[in-house]
């Protein structure tokens, strides 16, 4: 059913790309969706938010970070194997309007997922800063798309290897001085340390910023409650009420210790599928 | 002149002895042999006015199946089961029997009643085995195109009897498999989901189409269905899927589950075989239950049959008002489940890592009769304890998820979120849009939510053929 059409490799074989058969979601997703799919018979579903979408080709393009069994397993798949099943869109779309000078943060694969939300604020008529930033050039994507998509783009790297030596939240700082006031909104997007300190800086300038959540989910539709998350005084669900929340209002600490539930499982289920791929290999 | 026959007792269907069940996934009963059928099928009275039809939502016209169960007709009395409902060995399984068929049967008044659900599953069982029985005809192909929202078993029966009259249907279903809470809700110990995927396979040879993974509401909308995909009518059966929780302190620790995430976790992921499938799931040392229904009772089971040893089931009420079914409170307690009857959490209390370790607890009293004219549980001025918790499974119903009704023009809802429709026919307010099941009533049973299918199926042939 959901064949995969295309496969490319963006950092060292850890951030992987796919362009995917699923021309019902390419035709109704938005900037800040995402899909959840199912590798196999056996597989977990995870969320994955969608990079790109074409519409006339009916494909929608995800790329993720291998972190763990089902990304490995997913990074293994190549051009024309299936996937059991993709469903989507799911979330809300991210309310995108012309607005005047808009500031986009991406750290790690939070780039990809922050790469149609920029091209949508551009696209509106904003004047859109990019700020993206990786461990090390070798593990920085999308430099390009990112580029077009915007009207400034700043790279940092955590190793100084490329572009800025440090963290994309010396550069928010230094743009938000520069710009003051006139920067109507700020969208942070990576891992959730990265977004808890991005959203330090922009709250002590005032600037209402959104992040996009990546709480663990089962069913996306609102059913199961796995995904929820503290927002002010109000428990969300991250999966029909988000994934982007008000910055300024989200327990990242709760997020953070809730992504870790099943870490002791993870491990287990990644040792032995890389055992069981060693053996396959040696045989 | 003869001796007055003996009585016959009820017979019990033989079962998975309780300290072998409690640790694997296997169904608990193991169904009639057929000698026992017959033998208990010859308890029944074939009463002329059979007060058990009445107790059954959908009138299966009991005394004749169980007249030809005594004969050894069995495909006979399938046909006889069939003309009123779909899913025998489901229903068989899970329907409240105590309340509905059996509660209602005239033996039951001196002896134990007929069992009639007993009975029901064993003749369905016993149907799914053999390969002769006649499909039910289906009618000339009329044209008309029906797009059933949610696979559950309200869903199920509109397209079971539609496809039947010639109409083309089409059933879109958010998860990847088809059953609703049957395949993600309901464990395997008490409803093998084999005998849910044969009911959708029957279904797909007959015509049904499928299409999962489409979230109405997100993938397409229900007012697409109608404007853009050509579909003549829509019938919505999506259940009443959002999970409720405490509001209490402590609710978002890690360790503490919604019983919807729990159940499909282990369920429809099967994370009782983690790590053969890769849904993980936590084991609890100390596992507290919140609620009495059967969501509750499937939730405790679960959890002990992952490996837990001390299962606790926390009700605010006492043991008379538990709403669950008879046979699954005597089963779970057959299993060493632990009741904590007239108790209400009052906060969670987590560890330095962010994970549940201890739940607080009000000792109730019962007091005047409420609203639904059950004594009221009120706390017991200064009786509080703190008991050990490090899976806490929140399981105090359910209520209407807002993505299909939020998305729709024109349908009406309750002040509670349901969709108002009649309660005979499922009609909505909006033109081509009918409901019914748990989005209709509230979290209810499977056999109301198979009726309401029913009652839907036969009003949107009248208009597919007749108009309004
Ligand atoms: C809305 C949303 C959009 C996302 N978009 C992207 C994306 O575009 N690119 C990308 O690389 N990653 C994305 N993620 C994260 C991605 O879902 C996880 O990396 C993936 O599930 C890891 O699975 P695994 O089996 O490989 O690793 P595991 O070893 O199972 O887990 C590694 C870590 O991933 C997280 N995780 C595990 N299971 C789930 C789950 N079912 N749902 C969510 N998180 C989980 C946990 O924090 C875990 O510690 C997104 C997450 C969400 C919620
Ligand atoms: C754990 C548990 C145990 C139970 N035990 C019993 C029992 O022993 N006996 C009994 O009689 N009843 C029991 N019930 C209740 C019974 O299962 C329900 O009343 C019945 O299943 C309701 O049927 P339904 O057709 O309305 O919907 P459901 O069975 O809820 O199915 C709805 C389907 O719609 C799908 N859906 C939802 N939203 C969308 C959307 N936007 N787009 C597409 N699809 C969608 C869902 O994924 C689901 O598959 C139990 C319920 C639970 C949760
Ligand atoms: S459908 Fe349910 S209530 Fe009706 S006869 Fe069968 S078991 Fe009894
Ligand atoms: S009421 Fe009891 S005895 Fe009478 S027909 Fe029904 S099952 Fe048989
Ligand atoms: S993932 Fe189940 S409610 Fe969000």
């Amino acid at each position: 059913m959901y064949q995969i059409l295309s496969k490319t490799e963006l950092a060292q074989g850890t951030v992987v790309a796919n362009e995917i058969h699923a021309p019902k979601i390419a035709a109704k997703a938005k900037p800040g969706q995402f899909i959840i799919l199912r590798v196999n018979e056996t597989g977990e579903r995870i969320p994955l938010t969608m990079a790109n979408t074409n519409e006339e080709r009916g494909t929608i393009t995800i790329i993720y970070q291998v972190v763990g069994k089902t990304t490995a397993l997913l990074a293994s798949m190549s051009a024309m194997d299936h996937l059991a099943d993709v469903v989507g869109p799911l979330g809300r779309p991210t309310p995108i309007e012309k607005k005047g000078t808009i500031i986009c943060v991406g750290g790690g694969t939070g780039v990809a997922v922050l790469h149609p939300i920029t091209k949508g604020f551009k696209e509106a008529g904003n004047h859109v800063i990019a700020i993206i930033g990786a461990r090390n050039k070798d593990l920085l994507i999308m430099e390009k798309e990112m580029k077009a998509a915007s009207n400034e783009l700043y790279v940092c790297t955590d190793d100084g290897s490329y572009g800025h030596h440090g963290f994309v939240t010396d550069v928010l700082k230094e743009q938000l001085e520069k710009h003051g006031a006139a920067v109507k909104e700020a969208v942070c997007i990576g891992p959730v340390p990265m977004m808890k300190f991005c959203s330090k800086v922009t709250k002590d300038f005032g600037i209402p910023t959104m992040v996009s959540l990546n709480a663990i989910m089962v069913d996306g539709t609102g059913m199961c409650g796995c995904c929820r998350v503290q927002v002010g005084d109000e428990t969300k669900f991250a999966c029909v009420d988000g994934p982007e929340f008000d910055a300024h209002k989200v327990d990242f600490d709760g997020l953070s210790a809730r992504l870790t539930a099943y870490q002791k499982q993870e491990k287990e289920a990644m040792d032995a599928y890389q055992k069981k791929c060693s053996c396959s290999t040696e045989a | 002149m003869k001796k007055k026959k003996e009585k016959t007792p009820r017979q019990a269907m033989p079962e998975q002895a309780a300290e072998v069940r409690r640790r694997n996934f296997d169904e608990v009963p193991l169904g009639f042999p057929e000698e026992l059928a017959m033998l208990e099928a010859s308890r029944c009275l074939s009463c002329k006015k059979p007060a058990c039809v009445e107790g059954c939502p959908v009138s299966v016209d009991i005394p004749a199946f169980i007249n030809k169960v005594k004969e050894g007709d069995f495909t006979g009395a399938i046909l006889k089961i069939w003309e009123k409902n779909s899913f025998p060995a489901v229903c068989g399984r899970v329907c409240p029997q105590e309340n509905q068929c059996e509660g209602n049967c005239i033996v039951g008044k001196k002896d134990k009643p007929v069992a009639i659900g007993s009975l029901e599953r064993f003749v369905a069982d016993w149907a799914r085995n053999q390969n002769d029985i006649p499909m039910p005809p289906i009618e000339k192909k009329t044209g008309k195109k029906v797009a059933v929202v949610g696979s559950g078993p309200g869903g199920l029966t509109v397209a079971g009897d539609l496809i039947r009259k010639g109409h083309e249907v089409t059933v879109f279903e958010a998860f990847h498999k088809p059953g609703g809470v049957l395949v993600y809700g309901i464990p395997e110990f008490r409803l093998p989901k084999a005998i849910v995927a044969h009911e959708c396979n029957f279904m797909e040879k007959m015509g049904v189409k499928f299409e999962t993974n489409v979230v109405v509401g997100q993938t397409i909308t229900v007012d697409e269905l109608l404007n853009d995909e050509g579909y003549d009518a829509v019938y919505i059966g999506v259940g009443a899927g959002l999970p409720r929780f405490l509001n209490i302190p402590g609710e978002n620790l890690m360790g503490v589950y919604s019983a919807n995430e729990y159940l499909t976790r282990s369920n429809l992921m099967k994370a009782y075989r983690f790590p053969e499938y890769d849904t993980p799931l936590v084991t609890g040392e100390h596992v507290c239950v919140f609620g009495g229904g059967n969501v509750a009772m499937d939730a405790l089971r679960t959890s002990m049959r992952m490996g837990s040893d001390d299962v606790k089931c926390i009700y605010r009420r006492s043991r008379d008002e538990l709403p669950a079914r008879g046979e699954e409170i005597h089963h779970a307690e057959q299993e060493g489940i632990e009741f904590f009857f007239l108790h209400s959490p009052l906060r969670f209390i987590g560890d330095e890592n962010g994970w549940v370790k201890a739940v607080e607890l009000q000792e109730m009293q019962l007091g005047e009769p409420d609203d639904s004219g059950r004594r009221r549980p009120e706390p017991i001025p200064g009786s509080v304890k703190t008991v050990d918790c490090d899976l806490a499974i929140i399981a105090v119903g359910a209520g209407a998820n807002p993505l299909v009704t939020s998305t729709t023009d024109g349908l009406d809802t309750n002040k509670w979120g349901y969709i108002v429709a009649n309660e005979e026919t499922g009609k909505t307010k909006k033109g081509q849009v009918w409901a019914g099941g748990d989005i209709v009533t509230g979290a209810a049973t499977v056999i109301l939510a198979a009726g309401a299918g029913r009652g839907a199926a036969d009003s949107i042939h009248e208009y597919l053929t007749w108009g309004w």
